[in-house]
């Protein structure tokens, strides 16, 4: 299978996400109520680390396994838009505790509660599409 | 030396809960192993390729993709769906997670008892709010996960893409939609939930 590979990177980051708590609903209260470091140790260690091996990666010009250079494809600049997704988001993460990595985490865990969580998150992805004409881009 | 002895103590080492910054490196090791292999690390795409597999492309050219172009990221979180199981069933810590003890207290002023909430014990939902006998809590459910599928697809990441992968490649973008997550994080938590529960 062409994907394995993937699905081996996956395992790993489910018991990651797992033994760090990140998926805990309880860890995201409690980081949105600045009552612990744990959280924001967690996503700052991975972002300055993630940040020095992008740059090693680049400026080595290496190449992936696919044959490209590493890069980001940049999003054109629209505060507004940044803005109030990342609102809308943050309000649906803050209440069922979970983002989209954690969600599949979870189920795994075997918290089926999950799937509606999942089925809601698919509804809105849709619903985005109908309406996303209307909205600032 | 006995090796399996040696074996059930670094099942029993994994087991406990893991140090904030060995988890975080864990994940930059994440975000590395996936650009070496030529992919993103984002994981709020694979709703818009249920949407696309379900035919939502008829509706709306937004869903017009070759799903098989993603089978990759389907595969990243079955396997993250695994990991979960693994974790719960084989690396399980024997303590509950543990928050601080201001954030017990003042769940408890709320009406949620913490750990007694979970039934499981492993303190990652509180199944006493997020349950399938609770018609708040199925609402709940639903809604927030409606609010994170639709917020995602319209910033165009979610937290794997944005705040880990966004804010490692120094992009501006990222960093306003990660202050966005925020300022909802924020609301919900202290203005919003506590009228939703109370």
């Amino acid at each position: 299978m062409k994907n394995l590979s993937f699905l081996t990177v996956g395992v790993f980051f489910g018991i990651v996400m797992a033994k760090s708590e990140a998926v805990s609903w309880f860890r995201i209260h409690e980081m949105f109520r600045f009552e612990s470091f744990h959280m924001y140790g967690i996503i700052g260690t991975a972002v300055v680390l993630g940040a020095a091996s992008m740059w090693l990666m680049k400026k080595t010009k290496m190449t992936t396994l696919r044959g490209t250079l590493v890069g980001y494809n940049p999003m054109n600049l629209n505060i507004k838009r940044h803005l109030l997704a990342g609102t809308i988001f943050g309000l649906g993460w803050a209440l069922v505790g979970c983002c989209p990595g954690p969600m599949y985490v979870l189920l795994g865990s075997g918290y089926t509660i999950i799937l509606l969580i999942l089925a809601g998150a698919t509804l809105g992805t849709f619903t985005y599409g109908l309406v996303m004409k209307y909205l600032p881009h | 030396m006995n090796l399996a002895v040696n074996a059930s103590s670094l099942v029993q080492f994994i087991s406990q809960p893991w140090h904030w910054a060995v988890s975080g490196a864990a994940i930059a090791l994440v975000l590395a192993l996936m650009t070496w292999m030529g992919r993103s690390f984002g994981v709020s795409t694979t709703f818009k390729a249920f949407c696309s597999a379900a035919g939502a492309g008829k509706v709306s050219d937004f869903f017009k993709m070759d799903v098989k172009e993603e089978m990759w990221r389907i595969a990243f979180v079955i396997g993250g769906l695994i990991g979960g199981y693994i974790a719960t069933h084989f690396l399980q810590s024997p303590e509950p997670v543990a928050i601080s003890p201001e954030t017990v207290d003042y769940l408890a002023t709320i009406g949620i008892n913490y750990p007694e909430a979970d039934a499981k014990g492993i303190g990652f939902v509180p199944t006493s709010l997020f349950n399938f006998e609770s018609l708040s809590g199925i609402l709940m459910a639903v809604g927030g996960g409606f609010l994170v599928g639709f917020g995602a697809r319209y910033g165009d990441g979610c937290t794997s893409g944005h705040a880990i992968s966004g804010l490692a490649h120094f992009q501006l973008p990222s960093l306003i939609t990660v202050i966005g997550f925020f300022i909802g994080g924020l609301a919900m938590t202290h203005f919003i939930f506590p009228f939703l529960v109370g």
